[in-house]
């Protein structure tokens, strides 16, 4: 192993510009002429707009345009898109309506964009965008999940009877029914998935800038994928041809999800920069990126698990209204379908699963993948469930689980939703989080607590992920309408250094560091001598970005796959240069080397030679450069138990959490340091989910939760020093071995700190977000 | 228009601001000194954290004409060229940061914490310090141990 390589904490290279004040964010970022935008927004969750006024805007001092919808209509920019489709029941994809950029004659939440107002100073922008009269007639609003659907509901959408965008059932019904009706006993729980704002602390932001002389258009972005929006602004919007549009996303502060999706402001601001032949930059405030980004989870759950007289469990029945927003944001529809539903099984060995999920459409902002994306959903209604059997079966709730999972000789497991999971040990991952949290001495602990007047509880998560997205196949059979590979190429300098491209984006997960230590293990070249490239389609060839946890595990493999074919091209060159047959030369530690002799030759000096061919093997390309496809054969299944303790004040309800551990089976660690610090902060975002975070909207649709005033996020003082370990398996179709680890701390925390709670207080179920008022009344009714 | 006077890390700089115009709009669009962000409206991230004559302050919270006369330091005026600043350097030892948004305010808002706890706060001192920055990445844990890395370090 190379000391920086694999399984070294090696500092991060990004670190220096960051500290530095260095970093260059799309803000940052500044051009000669550049012009500013300002969004004109809906005040009204649902309204047809009857008239809009921009004579005084358009009359203001510095304004450069105001365009509205019937502009970008009269260009032929086309609506944003949904890429992947959902069969509802009726045998007919998924409603999809049509999602203008900007408003046609209706809008359809607060902050849908009307208008863009530009200007040559920001002020000026926005002074001018308070003078566009827009005449609004309201229209009733539909503000909840649970009622969306009912009848009398305002329709939304002419396309969408009800408000339905699919209702989508899953698994044997009739099967399912019958488990039911034989079982030993039905526990059941009624609950909701708090809808959460994504909130990297990094708005969205734009820069448009237009070349009338190359007629090429370049966005930077604030985006988690640039070849993802280069290809839908291209294909689906019609923005510019791909090949005359260059996407950048240069530092991006955080995205959690949040920045996938191809949004309004994106195409409006790469449209507009064309139209008034200035660059154009636009960056979203806060309560903007409250009201517009795409949020996260949002479910109504009614689950049911059957169980024989062992506590084993027989079947299990999920109920789900899915919240999708107001229009269907570029992966709506596969997170509570594809990536909630085929992880029911979770560890266990449940052999019936059937569930049917009922998306609808409100006036709110569109709801989409976040940090975890439909499988906390899957796992906290999972494990919650998990709990109530426990009580109605009066099992420990580590005694249950253990009664129900996968046996570590199974693998790989086929579980009846579709996944087959690789591998894993889910026992071992229990008895090591057990043994850190030291569960046996949990007793005397809230013995001693109940001296001091807290309630001490215990709460328990054993959770499994889908990561590694995706098998191309398998998203092309699930209706997703791309390819989940990734691409990358290893280029060596003339001078022995080596510049990585990948189609991965780091926004904080360190690509730079960790990337840079696997092409330093395998072709031996000092860590200081690498370069990782990303986020600009006019440097890497291609990519489908950065989510999922998938970089790792799928970018990392384009990369070594590259690497493999630098090293054999190395052999014929060293072969020649050392007067050697190939099949003589073996390779280590960056030297070829001839097989018996002590003939030896850098890779760096097989790179000079490749580049200066002057005594080079004949038939052979120069150059040293290679390029590589990955694409997975299997997603990778991520899992752990989680173990969390927290002590509630009964006369306040405040929940103080005390001991957090997490035991995570992710493969091999490329950079234990980097993985731990994602660790921690997955697992704090979960603890904002279950303790803090709730994003309501208020009956007539207005976000009353629109700023860190009323949305409450997680501070350093909402969390304890977290015991972290690992008990890793080794997934046999990953040529790393590696899994992935972005979303783990967010999936498993929730449950295990509601399942805590609700063990302190003696209650069956608290809903998140657990705040003090909450889970008083949960204390009062308990008791 | 007004026309403000002040220091910002060491070398002397006027302005012609309106107003409303912010501080850290002033450090960024007209300074270019963009390592300080903006990550909210409402005083709450502290992205923002700059210090002026020795204390931390929210520069999204101030206007630049409060600013004139004053000394204003920001992430870009604390390393020696590239030699990093001992809280900066505990940063990037602790894995302080991630993505890096929140992190010059972070480092801004640790020497405050030094300024007035010294060099040896504990777990505690420091989680309720930072209860004006909100970071999305780290989970908090390696900034409080980077805070304390860092305040020792600068103590030596």
């Amino acid at each position: 192993m190379q000391e920086n390589g694999i399984g070294a904490s090696v500092r991060r290279k990004e670190d220096q510009r960051f500290l530095l004040g260095k970093g260059r964010y799309t803000d940052d970022i500044n051009v000669e002429g550049q012009t500013y935008a300002c969004f004109v927004r809906s005040p009204h969750a649902h309204a047809e707009i009857e008239g809009i006024d921009a004579s005084a805007a358009t009359a203001a001092p510095g304004v450069v345009a105001v365009l509205t919808g019937d502009d970008l209509a009269a260009d032929g920019i086309g609506p944003l898109i949904c890429g992947v489709t959902v069969t509802s029941d009726d045998g007919q994809p998924h409603r999809a309506p049509a999602h203008p950029a900007l408003a046609q004659g209706k809008v359809n939440y607060v902050g849908d964009h009307v208008a863009i107002v530009i200007a040559e100073s920001l002020t000026q922008a926005r002074d001018a965008a308070e003078l566009v009269e827009v005449n609004y007639r309201p229209l009733p609003a539909v503000a909840s999940t649970a009622d969306a659907a009912n009848d009398g509901q305002q329709q939304i959408h002419e396309e969408a009877p009800n408000n339905i965008c699919f209702n989508w059932p899953f698994g044997d019904k009739a099967a399912n029914d019958e488990a039911f009706a034989g079982a030993h006993k039905v526990s059941s729980i009624d609950l909701v998935n708090n809808r959460m704002v994504t909130n990297p602390m990094e708005p969205r932001a734009a820069l448009g800038e237009y070349n009338s002389g190359t007629e090429e258009i370049t966005l930077h972005l604030t985006t988690q994928n640039p070849h993802v929006h280069r290809l839908v602004l291209a294909a689906f919007n019609q923005l510019a041809p791909e090949h005359k549009l260059r996407v950048v996303g240069p530092d991006v502060g955080g995205g959690f999800g949040a920045k996938i999706f191809i949004y309004a402001e994106e195409l409006v601001v790469g449209w507009a920069c064309r139209k008034v032949n200035r660059p154009v930059k636009w960056t979203a405030d806060r309560t903007e990126a409250f009201l517009s980004d795409a949020h996260g989870r949002d479910h109504v759950t009614r689950a049911e698990m059957a169980l024989d007289e062992n506590g084993k469990f027989l079947a299990m029945r999920v109920l789900t209204t899915a919240n999708l927003g107001a229009y269907l944001s570029t992966f709506a529809t596969m997170v509570p379908s594809y990536l909630y539903a085929f992880l029911f099984a979770g560890q266990y060995t449940t052999p019936l699963i059937y569930s049917e999920v009922k998306a609808v459409f409100t006036n709110t902002s569109p709801v989409d993948a976040s940090r975890g994306a439909g499988r906390p959903e899957a796992t906290y209604l999972l494990e919650r469930l998990v709990d109530v059997c426990a009580a109605d079966m009066g099992l420990d709730p580590a005694e249950i689980r253990r009664r129900n999972f996968i046996p570590k000789d199974a693998f790989p497991y086929q579980t009846p939703v579709v996944q087959c999971y690789d591998s894993g040990d889910y026992e071992a991952a229990l008895d090591q989080a057990m043994e850190l949290a030291d569960y046996a001495g949990f007793d005397a602990r809230a013995e001693e607590a109940r001296g001091r007047g807290k309630l001490r509880g215990i709460g328990l998560s054993s959770y499994v992920e889908a990561c590694g997205i995706a098998p191309s196949a398998a998203v092309g059979q699930l209706g997703g309408g791309v390819g989940l590979w990734e691409s990358a190429q290893v280029r060596f300098n003339p001078t022995g250094n080596v510049q990585v491209f990948t189609g991965t984006h780091s926004h904080g997960q360190g690509h730079e560091t960790t990337f840079a230590q696997l092409v330093c293990d395998q072709l031996g070249v000092p860590f200081e001598n690498i370069e990782v490239i990303h986020g600009d389609t006019a440097k890497t060839q291609f990519g489908m970005g950065t989510y999922g946890s998938r970089s790792l595990a799928v970018g990392g493999v384009a990369i070594a796959k590259a690497c493999d074919k630098l090293i054999a091209k190395g052999k014929k060159i060293a072969a020649h240069a050392m007067e050697a047959a190939e099949g003589d030369i073996e390779f280590a530690g960056g030297n070829y080397t001839v097989a018996g002799t002590d003939k030896a030759m850098n890779i760096a000096e097989v790179a000079f030679n490749a580049y200066v061919p002057h005594n080079y093997p004949e038939g052979v390309e120069p150059g040293f450069d290679e390029n590589a496809f990955f694409d997975p054969m299997n997603f990778s299944f991520p899992a752990g138990t989680h173990i969390c303790e927290v002590e509630v004040d009964p006369a306040t309800g405040e929940v103080e959490i005390v001991d957090y551990t997490a035991v995570d089976d992710f493969g091999k660690l490329v950079n234990p340091m980097i993985v731990e610090g994602q660790v921690h902060g997955g697992i704090v975002h979960g603890i904002g989910q279950a303790l803090l975070e709730g994003c309501h909207y208020d009956k007539d649709g207005q976000l009353v939760t629109a700023s860190y005033m009323d949305y409450a996020m997680p501070r350093a003082d909402n969390a304890p020093e977290f015991k972290i370990d690992y008990a890793p398996t080794d997934p046999p179709h990953n040529p790393l071995g590696v899994k992935g680890c972005g979303e783990a701390g967010a999936i498993g925390a929730p449950p295990a700190i509601i399942n805590a709670i609700a063990n302190a207080i003696g209650a069956k179920h608290v809903e998140m977000p657990a705040t003090p008022e909450t889970v008083w009344r949960a204390c009062q009714s308990a008791n | 228009m007004s026309t403000i006077n002040l220091a910002v890390n060491g070398q002397s700089v006027s302005g012609e601001v309106e107003p409303r115009t912010l501080l850290v709009e002033f450090l960024r669009e007209q300074l270019r000194l963009t390592g300080t962000h903006v990550g909210c409206d409402t005083s709450q991230c502290g992205a923002c954290v700059v210090m002026i004559d020795g204390k931390s302050v929210k520069s999204c919270t101030m206007l630049a004409v409060m600013a004139d006369g004053a000394e204003v330091t920001t992430i870009e005026g604390l390393a020696n060229g590239a030699e990093l600043h001992p809280m900066q350097q505990a940063f990037m030892d602790n894995h302080g940061l991630q993505c890096g948004f929140c992190t010059p305010g972070m480092v801004m808002s640790a020497l405050d914490i030094v300024n007035r706890h010294g060099n040896e706060p504990d777990d505690a001192i420091v989680r309720r310090e930072l209860s004006g920055n909100i970071c999305r990445c780290t989970g908090y844990q390696n900034i409080v141990k980077a805070i304390r890395a860092g305040a020792q370090a600068m103590g030596e």
